[in-house]
């Protein structure tokens, strides 16, 4: 490997991180199925909801089709940080340090799997969730927008979960964090449009909130029309989380590699 | 050929000397069992943080989102429950609360089976069914703390709670079945695997159990196939009394605590058949 | 049940087995056939490398597998219906300690004194004995997740001897402990048969534990126990020593052989005994015939003139005992079989 690429490099790492993630079906399955449960549920549980005035859809199915992305994305970011936590238990990363492979090289490889991942379950999720009765409202022509989005928050979450695993290099610890994720997500407008949420204090909480707009970005999808403005700004959002965790990531993980 | 104390002729070495001790037998020992085994589950969540805080910090968080974010639904035309949305989604949470306390009792059984620790009790108590009986009681006593912190949180949160001291503790009694219904439920499990790595095989039925009822709105807004499984989920019946005590009425009460007496005894035979399993299986 | 039932065969006999077998489902058999006698006061090594079956073996005289097939009575009781009684009169420290890591070991004594039935008046007197008799009482107080590994063995021992069994079992109790602690550990073995004559039944892996502590020792392999005798006994059977002979030159070896002819068997590899020749240093190894001693060695490679860089002759060992038996050594003999009783804790010693 001594004079491949930074692409290359990363072409490799990205093949095993794909190669090594999708023979886990054990742990990709729930991260697929999990979702899906807890949407069909709220779907017909929180149908009430679409009687409020102001509310923009008349499916709660259609409103909360976002979630499962956000809930997927939450997972790969789990899997995707306790690999890279494993990788620097077992002593692989220190190999890795041995070979002249660069930071940005080592970690892009290691996102590739969470990528696949992410445009895997966004298509499961937009073919299941039309074919239960969910519209589109953005039109066909969209679709790439919404897979396209669908790997960038992947990515975007895959980051944080990198940079949270390169500080605590510890698997176990890396696991327990889970609550504190899924926490961004409850405390969104992931369940109640932003406007409409009725505390004050938690409509303050969702609209600090990242994860918020995430979830409208693919939402407006879903609902439509086509509404660049909040695309953009979850594109934004992605683009930001990207930038601040992966430049995280790739400096913890310089600290512990020593270079 | 026991009692050979005789043997040496020599000063009664220690490990003889309880062989001169007469031993506890019969129910006491089976009682005495239990709750040694109950005094140590109950020490170690007191003296583990990693234990307690989960068990404190899931329903909480519950709580907040559900109660916070979602209030807007309580305006929903049929939505007639008379204390607010903050008490409707207390009762839930409190339902909930004691049911994970349970699922983390089958979390030890299995941690204790995996590390052989249950070898050593089922060596030296001749009742084995107390081990169930000593994990009940420790689950009990955490979920009554629980329960405890959730109501003091609720309290300060603006909780409308119209309940009489009878309904309190027809409440705390309700909470206290829930989560006996999850230890004999999740050490059914726990028994038969033997292994943490179990745990979602007991948290996420529980888990499904519980969505399954009306969690959000009244059961008579719910639409689509969660109204049909709802409707048949005997848990409903438990998050609706629960909520019904919670604004003074004892609506559902009844039937409530006829159903976890039914579920609860089909669950025990559940955990005992687990049980035997574990034996038959060498621990 | 009738008395005849009940009874042990051979009176007095702390453990007897009768074709004791254990098959697990879909599995192979762990236990098959074994036919065992312990006395009273004795100490019995079970010996064999990992997922010979002595765990299994041990699980089913404790009670806690079912037999398979076969009969077994331990102190005087059936394993498969008296198991109440069985458990009364054993001890026993299985192959984890199992501790749990959040109780100090004054609270896991007061834990197993209740669980035993022991009153309550005596709990804390009994317990702080126990403790101080395995050399805990320094750390008593402290939980036992900071424990050394020896220091958990002591306590585990010192748990299993809370209702002053009449019979030890012991499941690898050295496996994985550093010298010093698995000496300490014997001592406390020997005096608890010595003293209080309990019997001690022990599995080990280890072939100095077994020759050091047991007074008879059982080699078991695939399940089956494929010798039994005292550990001098075993190996006076496979008797004579070794010879090993290294010539200054390599390529003497051939000269070697033959002047060693008239005096060893030559072993050639290492399918003798587990003393390998080797072609490359020249060393030749072979087991002396009963008549002849390392005198007739020397003075045949004197006669040859040939010239020596090293001579040694070595004693019989267990190990050489169960190379005889099964044609394996000991050491590694187990280590493609993880797992002894099929239902997966991954445990068993490693570290050799």
């Amino acid at each position: 490997m001594a004079h491949a690429s930074a692409f290359d490099q990363a072409r490799e790492i990205a093949r095993r991180s794909v190669v090594s993630t999708m023979r886990r079906p054990a742990q990709i399955v729930p991260a697929l199925i999990f979702p899906m449960f807890l949407v069909a549920i709220n779907a017909s549980g929180l149908d009430a909801a679409t009687k409020l005035p102001g509310f923009p859809t008349d499916s709660y199915l259609t409103f909360a089709l976002a979630v499962p992305f956000i809930q997927s994305g939450i997972f790969s970011l789990l899997n995707a940080g306790t690999d890279l936590a494993r990788d620097i238990e077992t002593g692989f990363m220190d190999r890795m340090a041995l070979t002249p492979i660069s930071r940005a090289a080592l970690i892009a490889g290691e996102l590739g799997g969470v990528i696949v991942q992410g445009v895997l379950f966004g298509t499961i999720y937009l073919v299941v969730g039309v074919a239960a009765g969910s519209g589109f409202g953005a039109g066909a022509a969209a679709v790439p927008l919404l897979i396209l989005l669908a790997g960038s928050i992947a990515l975007a979450l895959g980051c944080v979960g990198m940079f949270v695993a390169a500080r605590v290099g510890d698997s176990e610890v890396m696991q327990s964090t889970f609550p504190l994720f899924f926490m961004f997500m409850f405390f969104s407008s992931m369940a109640i449009p932003r406007p409409m949420i009725e505390k004050d204090w938690f409509r303050t909480i969702a609209t600090i909130n990242p994860v918020s707009y995430l979830i409208e970005g693919i939402r407006g999808l879903f609902i439509g029309p086509l509404d660049w403005g909040s695309l953009a700004i979850a594109f934004g959002v992605c683009a930001a989380l990207t930038a601040i965790f992966l430049t995280g990531a790739a400096r913890a993980l310089g600290a512990r590699l020593g270079r | 050929m026991n009692g050979v104390d005789d043997r040496t002729g020599q000063v009664r070495p220690v490990g003889r000397t309880s062989a001169g001790i007469g031993r506890v037998s019969g129910p006491a020992r089976f009682l005495q069992s239990a709750r040694i085994l109950a005094w140590r589950n109950v020490h170690n969540f007191f003296t583990n943080p990693a234990l307690l805080l989960p068990a404190i910090l899931f329903p909480l968080f519950f709580f907040t989102a559900f109660a916070g974010g979602l209030s807007r639904v309580q305006h929903v035309p049929g939505f007639n429950y008379p204390n607010g949305y903050t008490t409707f989604q207390f009762g839930f949470v409190l339902v909930q609360a004691a049911a994970f306390g349970g699922v983390f009792a089958g979390f030890s059984i299995a941690r204790d089976f995996e590390s052989g620790f249950s070898r050593r009790v089922m060596l030296a108590t001749p009742h084995r069914s107390s081990m169930i009986l000593g994990y009940s009681v420790a689950a009990m006593v955490r979920a009554v703390v629980v329960v405890t912190l959730l109501f003091v949180v609720g309290l300060a949160s603006g909780m409308n709670v119209s309940s009489g001291p009878a309904d309190l503790v027809l409440i705390v009694l309700l909470a206290m079945a829930m989560n006996m219904l999850a230890v004999l439920f999740a050490s059914g499990i726990a028994f038969r695997f033997r292994t943490i790595q179990a745990g979602p095989l007991m948290q996420t039925p529980m888990f499904m159990a519980l969505f399954l009822t009306p969690v959000y709105v009244p059961y008579e807004l719910l639409s689509g196939w969660v109204k049909t499984v709802a409707g048949v989920n005997p848990l409903t019946k438990v998050v609706e009394a629960s909520r019904y005590l919670l604004a003074g009425m004892t609506d559902e009460v009844a039937i409530a605590f006829g159903l976890c007496l039914v579920v609860g005894l089909v669950l025990f035979g559940w955990s005992l058949s687990g049980l035997r399993n574990a034996e038959r299986s060498g621990g | 049940m009738s008395i005849q039932e009940t009874t042990a065969p051979g009176n007095g006999a702390a453990i007897v087995a009768e074709g004791l077998v254990k098959e697990f489902k879909n599995g192979p058999r762990a236990v098959d056939g074994i036919d065992l006698r312990v006395e009273t006061g004795e100490i019995y090594g079970f010996l064999g490398p990992n997922g010979a079956g002595k765990s299994t073996a041990v699980l089913m005289l404790t009670t806690l597998l079912p037999v398979t097939e076969g009969r077994a009575w331990v102190g005087g009781f059936d394993v498969s219906r008296q198991g109440a009684q069985v458990r009364a009169s054993i001890g026993a420290a299985l192959q984890e300690a199992a501790l749990d890591p959040n109780l100090t070991a004054r609270e896991h004594m007061r834990l197993q004194t209740t669980l035993q039935g022991v009153p309550k008046t005596d709990r804390r007197r009994l317990g702080d004995e126990l403790i101080e008799r395995v050399g805990l009482s320094d750390a008593a107080d402290r939980k036992a997740g900071t424990y050394s590994g020896g220091m958990r063995r002591r306590l585990d021992l010192a748990l299993s001897l809370v209702h002053g069994p009449s019979i030890l079992f012991l499941d690898e109790p050295t496996t994985g402990l550093d010298p010093q602690s698995r000496s300490a550990l014997w001592e406390e073995v020997a005096r608890l048969a010595r003293e209080d004559g309990t019997t001690i039944f022990l599995t080990t892996q280890y072939l100095e534990e077994a020759d050091e502590l047991a007074d008879r020792v059982g080699i078991i392999d695939d399940g089956k126990i494929v010798a039994e005798g005292t550990p001098a006994a075993l190996k006076s059977e496979i008797g004579l020593p070794t010879v090993e002979v290294t010539p200054e030159r390599a390529e003497d070896r051939a000269r070697v052989i033959e002047a060693l002819r008239g005096d060893c068997e030559i072993g050639d590899g290492a399918v003798h005994y587990g003393v390998s020749g080797d072609a490359n240093t020249g060393t030749v190894s072979g087991r002396l015939r009963a008549t002849r001693g390392l005198a007739d060695v020397v003075r045949a490679l004197d006669a040859a003139g040939l010239a020596v860089a090293n001579l040694s002759v070595n004693a019989p060992t267990l190990d050489d005992v169960f190379l005889a038996k099964t044609g394996r050594k000991l050491e590694g003999a187990g280590d493609q079989t993880e797992d002894e009783h099929g239902h997966g804790h991954g445990h068993e010693g490693h570290s050799h």
